[in-house]
């Protein structure tokens, strides 16, 4: 029988949550790194027993741990992140000049294929690439250097890259998305980038229709139709039939298309997650009940998904990385709340319960379905 | 041999107690300790240090003998003391957080 491992990120450690397919009683483990912000961990597809974490602190800086065991033993591995060449100036939240620093590793992302490759998004925003397990990393610089770089500006959050995708029809296609710059593809495994927001529409800029500068929040893509990505931007749930040459706008009915995470079901395509939050200034679901919305029709009309979920006095968050779908028969949908509680649905979102509720703030959720 | 006392989270990195014993090469300064930390126990390059810069991380300092040695170059002689194993060299992390 299938079993699923359900990685969390916390702001102090990780914690591993496993169950059996039925996904009612779950084992924890952790905290692993104790006291250390683990802003993600993920799982190689190639490789379900290796996983990478990222783990940082205001003191140490930034470690990158291994497992081969599936989180029961670790091995930190390389820790430098080392721009290519001198790395410039993209601009400060007051406009100026402003030198590119490494602050931390934001995502990390391994090959489809192959344990040993992994992919970082970092903060200042760059990407980097390791061949030999996360022992070493050298950036793409592609797309730093692609030529909108040093007019890329911080989100509030930082100048993050915090989404990768790969296409699993053609790894040499990956599109990331960089708060606040936007969303970028590669058609050649990294070398050259281009911006892809035609048809974003963000108020908060000068030129709202600007090719660079949308915060992005986070990008979604089903592995069967690669050309389709959902995102959820700061305000606005967008769609794209065409590897993001085209953007539209599918907020639909939600009560606010702010949010943070978007996820597509594992079975099918067409149906998609979002978490609405109250607004830029106000990150806590709407009237204190913590809502998921699903639509099965690609987006604009959604539904409600509240039963599990608390409805009343709820003001918590549910950051970028903290949504994950499994692949089981049934789809398991997962997301962390910065209040700490992990909550699962086992059937498509219909119903939910709380894995844990009393974990330190839940940054990121990655779950691996494992036969 | 010189007495390095690392902060919590670094030793458990480490996997090791409260108090390193070193052997240091050559004059023995802020750098050529951290070298040698650096040197027996990798997974702390670039937790005390800045790998590409190499300036101490701003929420750590570095005392010894009752003195802030933080901003003395790397390159200046540790106290005697410290040489005579008397007294350790101690890396500290600001009093910070939640």
């Amino acid at each position: 029988m299938s079993k699923v491992r359900v990685l969390v990120g916390t702001r102090k450690g990780a914690f591993i949550l496993t169950s059996d397919g039925k996904r009612e009683k779950w084992d924890v483990s952790g905290p692993h790194f104790a006291g250390w912000e683990i802003y993600h961990m993920k799982g190689s597809p190639a490789d379900p027993d290796r996983l990478y974490v990222s783990q940082s602190t205001g003191w140490h800086g930034q470690m990158i741990q291994r497992s081969n065991d599936g989180g029961q033993t670790w091995e930190a591995v390389g820790n430098k992140f080392a721009y290519d060449g001198v790395p410039g100036t993209h601009q400060w939240y007051d406009g100026t000049p402003h030198p590119w620093e490494f602050k931390r590793v934001w995502h990390l992302e391994p090959s489809l294929t192959d344990a040993d490759t992994v992919y970082a998004g970092i903060e200042d925003a760059a990407m980097f690439k390791s061949t030999d397990g996360g022992q070493s990393w050298n950036e793409l610089s592609g797309l730093r250097k692609h030529g909108s770089g040093p007019a890329w500006q911080p989100g509030a959050g930082g100048m993050c890259l915090h989404t990768i995708l790969i296409d699993p029809s053609d790894p040499q296609r990956m599109f990331i998305a960089i708060s606040a710059a936007g969303a970028f593809r590669t058609d050649d495994g990294g070398e050259t980038w281009k911006p892809i927001n035609k048809g974003l529409r963000s108020q908060y800029i000068p030129d709202p229709n600007a090719e660079v500068g949308h915060c992005v929040h986070r990008i979604a893509m089903h592995r069967s139709r690669p050309n389709v990505l959902f995102m959820q931007k700061h305000w606005d749930v967008m769609r794209t039939d065409d590897a993001g040459e085209n953007w539209q706008e599918v907020s639909g009915n939600l009560p606010t298309d702010f949010g943070f995470v978007i996820d597509v079901h594992a079975h099918e395509p067409e149906t998609i997650y979002v978490v609405p939050i109250k607004s830029d200034s106000e990150h806590f679901p709407m009237d204190g009940q913590l809502r998921v919305y699903r639509s099965k029709s690609g987006g604009n009309e959604w539904e409600s998904l509240t039963k599990g979920l608390p409805q009343k006095d709820c003001y918590v968050n549910v950051l970028r990385d903290a949504m994950a779908i499994d692949s089981m028969d049934s789809c398991g949908v997962y997301f962390g709340t910065t209040g700490g509680q992990v909550y699962g649905s086992a059937d498509g979102g219909d119903t939910w319960a709380p894995i844990v509720r009393d974990l330190p703030a839940v940054l990121s959720v990655e779950v691996q379905t494992i036969a | 041999m010189i007495r390095v006392v690392l902060p919590p989270h670094l030793r458990n990195l480490a996997g090791v107690g409260s108090e390193l014993r070193l052997e240091v090469e050559g004059s023995v300064t802020q750098r050529s300790v951290l070298d040698a930390i650096e040197a027996k126990y990798p997974m702390l390059k670039g937790t005390i240090r800045d790998q590409v810069t190499g300036r101490r991380r701003p929420f750590l300092r570095f005392f010894a003998c009752a003195q802030d040695l933080s901003h003395e170059s790397p390159d200046t002689a540790l106290p005697d003391e410290v040489l005579q194993e008397k007294e350790p060299f101690l890396i500290i992390g600001a009093i910070a957080g939640g």
